[in-house]
């Protein structure tokens, strides 16, 4: 069941209600179990997220070491709130509340699953800027 | 300072990632000497380490296995637990990262002790990293007849699944996590049966965390009664300790059982971040009790700590310095306990809800004076009434913050659970 739904959301983004009675149909399962797996697990995503996911680490290792500012300073330069999508689709993020397994590097983000730590705000933008051009220059356009 | 890297060792080095390298040096004997071995030879050798659950729960691995039949009709599994996910935990990270063969070569090992050939390692959905290692090092092991139908040629059959998470902290619980395997959604079951007699698809299962299996090549390879002298009186050889928070170098330090807190935190961890004052320091994960500046001479075994009445737990230590709010802190781990609550339980899950919302209040600044009986009457009323110990973990945290908020950190009677099976081994 896992593996299948990983499958689907890697392929697709996300998992879609459509996707949700394809796998159904493949694992030979009722519909509302594969639904009940997919509500269950909060890396299962029933909603398209933007081409670059980050998820930010509240934990209390990272809360100590300032996560706060982190999503603070996210909030504010992307001007989407968690949950949200910037408008071109480049963009997604959230703030999860359980532990990314990553404390050393604390406060840190895992983006596209990838861990990146020991954040300041200005190794954050440096981060945004390196992810996205498009994303870049509409930052740049707005500014001027 | 002691250095005592058994599973640490290639930590940092990335030739040990590379099969052809580890074969070289020392990959693999531990298992081709077990190969060759009894089965009960192993499992007596691993009782005579004191080897521990290093997931948790510290119930000797040894022992856990003789609770698996040895004649069984039904096919036997072992799940590897690297669900990794009690905050502040990363150390079986590491070893996925760093040195993946040692795991498989403890699998092999585990397996041959117990007679199962079919092993399941259950990743965590967010170690992307670490799962890919993982994988490549699993093909490799196939690659080099480490895996397959003729173990290094000794007629040991034995195949290796690597399985990912999905992202909820409470498949890290044993029974969880067999049902998320078995793909539900991860719902701790009733015990007993125990998952030694009824496990994965109903069959006897042995569950052992990464760390404490990784343990198994040394111990075969340099003898029981050797690692126990590592450690202390049934808490045999060295672990890893992620210490995190507040200090000058956090990390994975592997430490000989029997070391103190203050060393920890002091010689290794470099003291706490710009010359402050310690104020709490979490021993074992956000699911143990805080401890007090003036516990820290606390050796880190499982007997120390729990006669303390908290507990060694995932031997994550997170450190708290003078600046921290200690309710802010607290609010943060029930955050966290609530939102992770499976909600199978009642009192868990309307509980940890509860307790998070009147913390929300008092730090918003509208608490009542009532808010600490309340959260007192919760410290009661969630204790041992739930199925598994997410919900003991959540109080004992409560519990001990909520003294450090009362009084200002003195000593209080603080009563160990009752039944701590969570995050097992």
């Amino acid at each position: 069941m896992l593996p299948t739904l990983h499958l689907i959301q890697e392929q697709q983004g996300y998992i879609s209600p459509e996707a949700e009675e394809y796998a159904a149909q493949k694992l030979g399962l009722p519909a509302v179990e594969v639904r009940e797996v997919v509500s269950f697990y909060t890396m299962f995503s029933t909603e398209p997220r933007g081409r670059h996911h980050i998820k930010v680490c509240d934990s209390l290792s990272c809360w100590v070491c300032g996560s706060s500012g982190i999503r603070e300073h996210l909030r504010s330069r992307l001007g989407i709130e968690p949950g949200e999508t910037t408008s071109d689709g480049e963009i997604s993020w959230e703030v999860v509340p359980d532990c990314l397994g990553a404390c050393e590097l604390a406060p840190m983000i895992q983006l596209d699953g990838i861990n990146k730590g020991l954040l300041t705000p200005e190794k954050l933008d440096a981060l945004l800027d390196g992810i996205s051009p498009v994303f870049q220059s509409r930052e740049k356009g707005d500014q001027k | 300072m002691i250095s005592t890297k058994l599973v640490s060792r290639f930590f940092g080095n990335e030739n040990a990632r590379d099969l052809a390298w580890r074969l070289k040096n020392g990959g693999y004997e531990g298992a081709r000497k077990a190969l060759g071995m009894d089965p009960q030879e192993i499992v007596s050798e691993v009782i005579t380490s004191n080897l521990r659950g290093l997931g948790g729960a510290g119930f000797p691995t040894g022992k856990k296995w003789t609770f698996v039949p040895r004649q069984s009709e039904k096919p036997k599994y072992l799940a590897v637990n690297a669900d990794e996910a009690e905050p502040g935990t990363f150390k079986d990270r590491y070893i996925l990262e760093w040195d993946p063969h040692r795991l498989i070569e403890g699998i092999i090992i585990c397996c041959k002790a117990v007679g199962i050939h079919v092993a399941y390692i259950y990743i965590r959905g967010e170690y992307l990293n670490p799962y890919e290692r993982l994988v490549a090092a699993v093909e490799d092991a196939y690659r080099q007849k480490l895996l397959g139908p003729d173990v290094m040629g000794s007629g040991f059959s034995l195949d290796v699944h690597v399985h990912r998470g999905a992202g909820a902290y409470i498949c890290g619980e044993e029974t969880a996590l067999l049902e998320s395997l078995e793909g539900k959604k991860g719902w701790p079951r009733l015990k007993p049966p125990f998952p030694a007699l009824e496990g994965a698809f109903g069959c006897p299962t042995v569950i052992n965390n990464v760390e404490t299996i990784s343990h198994l090549p040394e111990i075969l390879l340099k003898g029981g009664k050797w690692f126990a002298e590592l450690g202390v009186k049934n808490n045999g050889g060295t672990r890893l300790f992620a210490i995190s928070g507040c200090v000058s170098n956090p990390g994975v330090y592997e430490l000989p059982m029997g070391t103190t807190m203050r060393e920890l935190i002091y010689e290794y961890a470099g003291g706490i971040k710009g010359g402050k004052a310690l104020k709490g320091v979490i021993p074992g994960g956000t699911s143990s009790a805080v401890l007090t500046p003036d516990e820290i001479g606390t050796p880190l075994t499982f007997d120390a700590l729990a006669a303390l009445g908290s507990m060694a737990g995932s031997g994550a230590v997170i450190v708290l310095d003078e600046d921290i709010c200690m309710v802010k802190a607290l609010h943060n781990i029930e955050s966290f306990f609530s939102h992770e609550s499976c909600g199978q339980c009642t009192p868990c899950r309307e509980g940890t809800g509860w307790v998070h919302k009147i913390l929300s209040r008092i730090i918003e600044g509208n608490g009542q004076k009532s808010d600490l009986d309340t959260l007192n009457d919760f410290t009661v009323n969630m204790n041992g009434t739930s199925i598994c110990a997410l919900c003991e973990g959540a109080v004992m945290a409560l519990k001990s913050f909520m003294f450090a908020l009362k009084t200002g950190f003195t000593r209080m009677t603080r009563r160990p659970p009752a039944l701590w099976a969570f995050l097992l081994l």
